[in-house]
């Protein structure tokens, strides 16, 4: 028997924008066994909300992560509106989504950036961050904030777009459609990716669905799951393609986020063709009494706020279950028989997203 | 910056933060911001670097961390504290987790405000750094005894 090592991965790490640790059992080149370790970054901001006013809880929600900030602000509120049965107006519906489909586009723009980075492709990681630039421009132009926006409130939304600097956005979104689809093209045509990307890290689709994988990472796999087709937000309203590959490798996985951009776009576009006026929000009285599940897709893939209030302006409880944790068994198990220089990829290749993991 | 002697490298290390701040310390770097004209570039070795750049606060598990990447640096050093968590804590120093800023660990030399602080103040801060770096380093050079140089730092 050839004599096992271990090599430890991370925490600091050139790869890893994010702490989290592995330690990779090796048997010559060959990674056998990784045993995930994590716990870096958490503060237990969980808690906080026997501290924190239910209204106020919400720039908390949106610190969870600095990439889908948005998206979690806006699921935290959702599950407050669901149990205090708000309606929230039409408008603000649409323009939550508007800016969901936004972060999204900026994160999955950030991860082909990673990704390149991961197997050395310096300038392509160039290439995407600065068409991720233009998307963060938007941010800065409708709510004040790059990464942390602030926007989403219980009972709607707290800012407004004018028509005509939707109209603006829609038109800007073809100029960006255009550049994505030349980058697109390299990530997914390029030898030089594709001999990094294909057959590495492996994840067939019966693994995908009992190691519980979400997000890109299980529909790479083949499993179609996409949290928008329930139809929260204006989601209902819009017209929602699962985007999924069979293979399960990592290229399946960039395969399922590039295509993604391109839907993101179209939702965009088609939010804003469909957006009707009317106010943005509703006035909120009382407190929240009784639990709720509130389920979103995130761009790496579900999220689960879970909330429980008893009629004071403290909430009991608020749980929060986040994509990369349950991409984590996934990721073992793609890492089990790879070499030790695909690892990075292999990790990259599930998004990781470890502020959120760790809340 | 002209008076720069050498290119400054930056090593980055991220405490407890929500990302924010770790992805802007990343688009400092990118084609927009592009600090790398400047010669700074970011190293994933500690020994490498001159300027420690950390986002978020510290906890019991990423306080040795900190403190580890900090001393395999070689001198002179400065520390970046980015963002309003590695300067207090922020918006998390309630949690049970949260220790407060970096400062309870290691030196810090200049705090970059925001949450999450933008590229621009970013890029100030490291600029402030750079000054602290040389005025460091000159002190080190006249009184060569009084900073411990780490064996085999050609420098």
């Amino acid at each position: 028997m050839t004599k096992q090592i271990i090599v430890p991965f991370g925490p600091q790490h050139p790869v890893l924008p994010e702490p989290i640790h592995l330690d990779l059992v090796l048997e010559d080149e060959r990674v056998v066994d990784a045993i995930p370790s994590i716990g870096y970054i958490h503060r237990g901001f969980e808690k906080l909300v026997e501290k924190r006013e239910f209204t106020e809880y919400v720039y908390i929600a949106e610190r969870t992560c600095g990439i889908c900030s948005f998206i979690h602000g806006a699921t935290y509120c959702q599950g407050i509106e669901q149990i205090m049965k708000i309606e929230v107006p039409e408008r603000a519906d649409y323009l939550r989504t508007i800016w969901s489909e936004y972060s999204r586009l900026h994160s999955h723009l950030l991860w082909l950036g990673c990704f390149a980075d991961s197997f050395g492709f310096e300038n392509l990681f160039m290439a995407a961050w600065r068409i991720r630039e233009r998307i963060l421009d938007v941010f800065e132009q409708t709510t004040g904030g790059r990464v942390i926006q602030g926007s989403c409130k219980i009972g709607g939304v707290r800012r407004d777009i004018a028509n005509d600097k939707l109209s603006g956005m829609s038109r800007d979104l073809d100029s960006i459609r255009k550049e994505i689809g030349e980058l697109t093209t390299v990530f997914l045509n390029d030898d030089t990716v594709r001999h990094r990307t294909r057959n590495i890290g492996v994840l067939s689709r019966d693994d995908a669905y009992h190691l519980g994988a979400v997000g890109p990472t299980a529909r790479g796999s083949g499993v179609a799951i996409d949290l928008r087709k329930t139809g929260y937000g204006a989601y209902d309203r819009l017209n929602v393609p699962v985007i999924t590959d069979s293979c399960g490798d990592c290229y399946s996985r960039c395969y399922v986020r590039c295509k993604e951009l391109f839907t993101s776009i179209d939702l965009i576009q088609q939010a804003i063709t469909e957006i009707p006026d009317g106010p943005i929000d509703v006035k909120v009285t009382g407190a929240p009494n009784g639990e709720y599940f509130m389920r979103a897709e995130q761009p790496r893939g579900e999220l689960v706020h879970y909330l429980k209030g008893n009629g004071t302006k403290f909430l009991v409880r608020s749980r929060i279950r986040t994509p990369t944790l349950t991409n984590i068994p996934p990721l073992v198990k793609m890492l089990q028989g790879c070499e030790l220089a695909d690892v990075p990829v292999i990790v990259l290749s599930i998004d990781p997203c470890i502020s959120c993991t760790e809340r | 910056m002209t008076y720069l002697a050498k290119s400054p490298w930056i090593v980055h290390y991220d405490g407890s933060s929500c990302n924010g701040c770790d992805i802007e310390v990343l688009a400092a770097l990118t084609p927009i911001y592009d600090v790398e004209r400047f010669g700074i570039v970011n190293t994933g070795n500690p020994k490498h670097a001159d300027i420690f750049l950390v986002t978020g606060s510290v906890n019991e598990k990423n306080r040795e961390i900190v403190k580890n990447t900090y001393d395999q640096m070689p001198e002179p050093k400065v520390v970046v504290a980015i963002g309003i968590c590695a300067a207090t804590g922020g918006i998390f120093r309630e949690c049970y987790n949260v220790m407060g800023g970096i400062d309870k660990v290691i030196p810090v030399d200049v705090y970059v405000p925001g949450c999450a602080a933008r590229p621009e103040s970013i890029i100030d801060g490291v600029v402030q750094a750079l000054g602290i770096l040389e005025a460091k380093r000159k002190a080190m050079n006249e009184n060569p005894g009084a900073a411990k140089k780490p064996a085999g730092d050609a420098r």
